[in-house]
């Protein structure tokens, strides 16, 4: 049978975000793909290198939309991994309070996306909807619907109120039925099940061989999770339960999902009931030279930020890994072999975040070399060089 | 001259204005489901008026007839098919013998022309929607035909729609049978996979292909198969109420009766399509291969058996 080349993007319905998917197809099925990012690049880790430390932190909150607040945690682990040193406990607390907040909402406009992909737009519409209540506990507690500015090198800018804690634990409360009749909606819809069910299937040697991340590896029955493996923030204080699957496949994926936000619910309510009484920020004055690496579990998966101090105001070196980094190359392993109508949801499975991934490469269209660091520092270098001889 | 009359005004003016009408309930309806606000009422006519103010473009690849051709004659026949069921409904006697059968082939032009114009415009992904579209035609035709069966052998075997409603009239409607339920329950289905709505919008399926076969058109052509599916979205209805529920009596309160009926059954498709997510072609195939023909045949033998 002929091949045809389908092209989603860089511009396209499905993801509001500029990638661009080539699948290689026969009649319906895809045969292979081909993923390109570095639509999008906005060079944020050399802004943060222009920043203060404690400027940086804003910046790096714009690098995603959605999972705004774990760019700010690692990178504030990060850098209090350089000193090192401890935050107090109440800012630890309220760190995690913020970060399962948005692990609720990352997850809830996950689930609407995944619904709208498979034209089921009520779902959308309603996840959604039920997600603007996660969004008014946020603004209560933070002052912001989204990138929220909490976090800064040693504690957190905003503490909570006590008066606001029995109003936002009613709120978050009132959340829990609603997740209960969304999972009971997706869980027992039949052609919810032909449709995800066995449908993009991840093999654990592919999980741990592609190294994917957060719940894409953890619906493949790979345990793998920062705040249980290496506990940072209260999560070793609270009792939490990792959610793990087997199968691998979309449904997984979802069901694992949907559980999480039951967890985050119960890791929020028992940080607001115990929240310690004290400081919430440590007034870090200098950041002395050296390197300090920083990792959390963002909704997504693991969020690796890597920063270099030389004991200016201002880190020399600032390296973001986000998570759908390392889970893109997983499609090579579960779209190839699926049809066109599963590829879209197979991609979305993954819950990828471009913006958070953007790199850029540079070719030289000539001999099509990719051109790597140093080449460009040294390409750099002789236009320079070129322009002072032209002014001379 | 008469038949100019109903063909302008019924088949074209009234056709067009309930399609819209309904096509703006559908949307309504959806909106309120899913916590919107939804449009205003004009807004399905203020659509297809302000595509046809636009430029229409031709891709470079496409050839150029069949794709500015297609939509005209999906909404032709979409048109034919309006005007014999009014005729059929204000005059038993009007219609003529073997309607139904003509009615049964006009209706699949409409699907037809989709798959010409996406062919027709070179497109990958709108050829790709066109050959989703013939696999789905071949899917729902067989069962469609089937239960228009069932209405035949309960007005003594005959092909012509006045027959069909005429025996209604007298013998009550045919959905109050064992076999008229089996029927319309596999007519609904058939109708919303010849709507293209979900589940069934598979041809069109906006996140996977991009609407497909409608992916080239813009302008005129755009306008004339959004009007298309619009006035699909009263004729369909209106013809499995021909077929199952009498039809459109227009004395007294007999009409109300009839104006209920299509509400019900548009209500019932837009509570369809907001209730399900899309199927893939191959289930869609399967569904209306395997259970959707086995309870058509199985309606067909009770009405043979008198039930």
């Amino acid at each position: 049978m002929a091949k045809t080349i389908i092209p989603i993007g860089p511009y396209h319905p499905l993801q509001e975000e500029p990638e661009f998917f080539t699948l290689t197809v026969e009649g319906e099925r895809v045969v292979d793909i081909d993923v390109r990012i570095g639509y999008n690049h906005r060079g944020i880790e050399k802004l943060s290198e222009m920043k203060t430390f404690d400027q940086s932190t804003f910046v790096i909150e714009r690098i995603c939309g959605i999972c705004s607040t774990s760019h700010p945690f690692a990178y504030t682990r990060a850098v209090e991994d350089i000193i090192p040193v401890e935050v107090p406990e109440r800012a630890k607390y309220i760190r995690t309070i913020i970060a399962e907040g948005e692990r609720i909402h990352s997850h809830l406009l996950w689930l609407g996306l995944a619904g709208h992909f498979l034209g089921y737009n009520t779902v959308y519409m309603w996840a959604w909807k039920l997600r603007e209540e996660i969004l008014d506990v946020m603004e209560i507690l933070s002052g912001n619907r989204n990138n929220y500015a909490m976090f800064k090198p040693g504690g957190v800018r905003r503490d909570i109120k006590p008066e606001d804690i029995p109003g936002v634990i009613k709120k978050i409360d009132s959340i829990v039925p609603t997740l209960l009749m969304l999972k009971k909606a997706v869980m027992d819809d039949p052609v919810l099940h032909v449709r995800t069910k066995g449908i993009g299937i991840l093999t654990k040697e592919d999980a741990i061989n592609y190294s994917a991340l957060g719940p894409t590896s953890r619906a493949s029955g790979v345990a793998r999770d920062v705040r249980k493996d290496s506990p940072y923030g209260a999560y070793d204080k609270v009792d939490w339960e990792m959610i793990v699957t087997q199968n691998g496949d979309v449904f997984d994926k979802v069901v694992v999902r949907i559980l999480e936000m039951f967890e985050s619910v119960k890791i929020m309510k028992y940080c607001l009931l115990n929240l310690p009484k004290g400081e919430i920020d440590l007034n870090l004055k200098d950041i002395p030279p050296g390197e300090g690496i920083g990792h959390i579990e963002a909704p997504r998966g693991e969020t690796f930020h890597y920063v270099i101090s030389d004991g200016t105001n201002r880190p020399v070196r600032h390296k973001v890994r986000a998570p759908t980094f390392m889970n893109l190359p997983t499609y090579k392993a579960t779209v190839v072999g699926e049809t066109i109508s599963d590829a879209t949801i197979i991609l979305a499975a993954i819950d990828p975040c471009y913006c958070c991934t953007e790199r850029m490469a540079v070719r030289n269209a000539k001999g099509r070399k990719l051109y790597s660091g140093e080449d460009l520092v040294r390409l750099s270098q002789e236009k320079t060089e070129k322009i002072r001889k032209g002014l001379k | 001259m008469a038949y100019v009359i109903y063909l302008i005004f019924y088949g074209f003016l009234l056709t067009a204005a309930i399609g819209l009408l309904a096509s703006w309930i559908d949307r309504k309806v959806t909106a309120r489901v899913q916590y919107r606000v939804g449009p205003p009422i004009l807004q399905p006519l203020i659509d297809i008026v302000k595509l046809l103010g636009k430029e229409t473009l031709v891709p470079r690849g496409a050839s150029k007839i069949i794709f500015l051709t297609a939509p005209l004659v999906g909404l032709t026949s979409v048109m034919l098919v309006s005007t014999l069921l009014w005729v059929n409904n204000i005059d038993y006697g009007r219609g003529f013998l073997g309607d139904l059968i003509v009615v049964l082939y006009l209706l699949t032009i409409p699907s037809m022309s989709i798959i010409m114009g996406g062919f027709a415009s070179g497109n990958p992904l709108a050829s790709l929607g066109a050959s989703r579209e013939m696999k789905l035609v071949l899917s729902y035709e067989l069962p469609f035909v089937l239960v228009a069966f069932v209405s035949v052998i309960k007005a003594g075997f005959s092909i012509r729609l006045g027959d069909i409603l005429m025996s209604q009239a007298q013998n009550g409607v045919v959905v109050g049978s064992w076999s008229g339920i089996l029927a319309l329950i596999v007519a609904i289905m058939s109708v919303q996979a010849k709507l293209a709505l979900v589940p069934f919008d598979i041809p069109e399926a906006e996140t996977e292909i991009v609407s497909g076969p409608l992916i080239e058109y813009s302008g005129s052509g755009l306008a004339a198969y959004r009007l298309m599916k619009n006035m699909l979205l009263f004729t369909l209805p209106f013809f499995l109420m021909v077929l199952f529920m009498g039809g459109l009596r227009l004395d007294g309160v007999h009409f109300l009766y009839g104006v209920l009926k299509y509400i019900g059954l548009v209500a019932l498709i837009t509570v369809i399509r907001n209730t399900n997510p899309r199927v893939r072609i191959d289930q869609a195939v399967r569904f209306f291969w395997g259970p959707m023909t086995i309870i058509a045949i199985l309606a067909v033998l009770l009405a043979f058996m008198g039930l």
